[in-house]
């Protein structure tokens, strides 16, 4: 009976007891959500353009920032050392589709899923090797420090974050919509064959959607590193983003951000206000019990492509 | 000539509806058993037994659940891990409540444990579908892993967190704990293997294992000629999981000796559906192929340096290991996308012919 009471009851007594609390935690928890979504992204282009469910952005992610750091480590300028891993980031999306989509073409999703997990023990491996296994810090100058809005406690690097994330989707956003390659990349998301039949050039698109997604991975790798250090586990949170992402559609551009964000917010109310209670270090599945009952009322996410079957 | 079926005439029901219709799968199987059974533990030495045989047994288990469930039912899992861990730890639980219980009975009952486990978290499979339930399955594998971790009740309040295979007899024979030989532990994992594997052949070519593959296909189709998708994919996550539950049981109380949920961590769960998917989908004997591959391969890559007398720093063997072993899964599905059980196919189709190809 106690214990029912500490989990349906009290946290919302304590929620209705102090709001400014609860909307600090919300906001908090809605800045962690940028950080996922920045991750989610880049998972979302490339599925949406090759039908690829790409475990490997994770791993992308470490390797942009371990190139990154160890350039500026060799005393590389920091705008040099950037444009130098992107283009390390676009050799990577040529490689990939030389190697490893154009020989795939045409089997299944789960094979091709399967060998994005194999390109994610290789780019472990590789970053690793040729930069150094251990904890590097990424220091791009911006302060770390808190501040006070109205009896609400933000974190400066966060808002930062969020900047960047706005930025990087509307640029994403112009980019899809205005330019000629993102028409073509949109019409390869809807539909190869024809695609291919209005003489849009697969595999040129493929190395584009890869580099994008490349870039992507690099600003998250960025924002991630300079917030919690280039280390290994940075590849692991690949398995933060996959919530969001079923969250929100594996097509949806916007659905993973809004997912980012829910998640964000739930997690962090979780944890504060649940977390006591039943034991705490929940973060590793709350959000993925959390876009489970999601998917129950909507089986494609939030905003992913309405599933249809035909016989 | 080796694989020519012709002449085999079969005259009655039974034979026409046999295992191994042909007389020479019959015999090499039978030739496979008998030499599992009696030449290796003959041969091999406590090394490979620990370090090969008696992972690649229980990892054939493992895959052989899965391949039941993703390759047969298709239902898409990453949560393998998750209920090798409930296996695991069910069987802890109970035989240290029950000390004079037989152990095998044990492994049994908390394979069902696990397969309740299991159909409690294919609930969700109804409404989700492919990479929307492979990651709504990996829930199952954070959470089961967490529940472990944080519930001290389950490896009955050890201060080290660990759960610990105690010594077991099954018929006066030393079978789990320390002082269990490593021949005792391979035989008695191998029985297992090969009793629930003759079972899962068995159920595949059934009418169960007929309504999964029709599920597989294309469910609405099987919904409409009269298959019902909920009781047929609830069963295959309970018998993928019970299959799974006894391979963790076996992990830990055969091989392991004692671990931590570490022991069950998302790698599992990958390593697992590297096996079926190298294996091949939808193949019993992909399995154990798989399985085969995924253990030995480590193994070799982290000899091979030495082999060939080249001494490199731990860390950077690890690295270059993951990149082989990434780039390996890479080239191995380009080259055979239906995996080991799709090319031994195509093998038997040469050796019939052979040596006259027309």
């Amino acid at each position: 009976m106690e214990l029912l009471i500490q989990v349906f009851v009290a946290p919302f007594l304590d929620m209705a007891g102090s709001p400014v609390f609860l909307l600090e935690v919300i906001i908090n928890g809605l800045l962690t959500g940028v950080m996922y979504s920045l991750v989610a992204l880049g998972f979302v282009l490339i599925f949406k353009a090759s039908g690829v469910f790409n475990f490997a952005q994770g791993a992308m992610v470490l390797f942009a920032a371990l190139t990154l750091v160890g350039l500026i480590e060799r005393g590389v300028p920091g705008w040099l050392a950037i444009v130098i891993s992107l283009g390390v980031m676009v050799a990577l999306a040529y490689a990939v589709e030389r190697w490893m989509l154009r020989p795939l073409v045409n089997q299944a999703p789960i094979i091709l899923f399967m060998a994005t997990i194999g390109l994610n023990f290789v780019l472990e491996g590789s970053g690793q090797i040729a930069w150094g296994s251990n904890v590097k810090e990424l220091d791009i100058g911006i302060p770390d420090a808190s501040f006070d809005v109205g009896g609400i406690l933000l974190n400066e690097f966060d808002i930062y974050a969020a900047l960047v994330a706005a930025i990087l989707v509307a640029g994403l956003a112009v980019f899809f919509q205005k330019t000629a390659v993102g028409r073509a990349l949109r019409a390869v998301a809807d539909n190869h064959q024809a695609a291919l039949a209005v003489g849009i050039p697969l595999k040129t698109i493929w190395i584009i959607v890869w580099s994008v997604a490349g870039a992507v991975a690099l600003v998250a790798g960025i924002m991630w590193g300079a917030k919690s250090g280039v280390q290994f586990s940075l590849a692991l949170i690949a398995l933060k983003a996959l919530p969001v992402l079923i969250l929100g559609g594996f097509t949806s551009v916007p659905g993973a951000i809004i997912g980012g964000l829910i998640i964000g917010v739930g997690e962090k109310i979780a944890e504060v206000y649940w977390g006591p209670v039943i034991g705490g270090a929940i973060e590793n599945w709350f959000a993925y019990m959390l876009a489970l009952v999601f998917l129950m009322f909507r089986p494609q996410g939030l905003f992913g492509e309405v599933i249809i079957e035909r016989v | 000539m080796i694989y020519l079926e012709a002449g085999q005439y079969k005259t009655t029901y039974e034979d026409d509806q046999a295992i191994f219709p042909i007389a020479q799968d019959r015999y090499l199987v039978l030739a496979a058993v008998l030499v599992a059974f009696v030449a290796v533990p003959l041969v091999a030495n406590e090394y490979w037994l620990q370090a090969l045989l008696i992972p690649f047994l229980i990892f054939s288990l493992a895959a052989i659940g899965l391949n039941l469930l993703t390759g047969y039912a298709g239902q898409l899992s990453l949560g393998t891990g998750g209920f090798m861990a409930v296996g695991a730890y069910m069987t802890y639980k109970i035989t240290t409540a029950f000390p004079e219980l037989n152990i095998l009975l044990v492994f049994i009952f908390s394979g069902l444990i696990a397969a309740a486990v299991g159909i409690v978290f294919g609930l969700p499979s109804l409404r989700i579908k492919g990479f929307y339930l492979a990651v709504a399955t990996l829930a199952a594998q954070f959470f089961i892993q967490w529940l472990f971790n944080k519930v001290a009740w389950f490896y009955n309040y050890n201060p080290s967190g660990t759960i610990t295979a105690p010594p077991r007899e099954v018929f006066g024979v030393m079978v789990t704990g320390p002082e269990a030989t490593a021949t005792v532990r391979y035989l008695v994992a191998l029985s297992l293997l090969v009793l629930f594997a003759l079972a899962a052949k068995n159920l595949v070519r059934g009418r169960i294992g007929r309504s999964w593959m029709a599920i597989r296909d294309m469910d609405i189709a099987a919904e409409i000629i009269g298959i019902r998708p909920l009781p047929t994919k609830l069963l295959a996550f309970a018998i993928s999981s019970f299959y799974c539950g006894v391979a963790g049981a076996m992990m830990i109380f055969l091989w392991l000796g004692s671990a931590e949920t570490l022991a069950f961590d998302i790698n599992v769960s990958f390593q697992v559906l590297f096996m079926i998917i190298i294996g091949g989908l939808g193949s019993i004997l992909g399995s154990l192929l798989g399985a085969a591959f995924i253990t030995l391969v480590p193994i070799f890559l982290i000899n091979a340096p030495a082999l060939v007398g080249v001494h490199m720093e731990v860390a950077l063997e690890r690295h270059i290991e993951s990149i082989v072993f990434g780039a390996m899964i890479v080239y191995f599905l380009i080259v055979e996308p239906n995996g080991f059980a799709r090319f031994w196919q195509i093998t038997k189709q040469k050796l019939r012919r052979w040596p006259f190809p027309y």
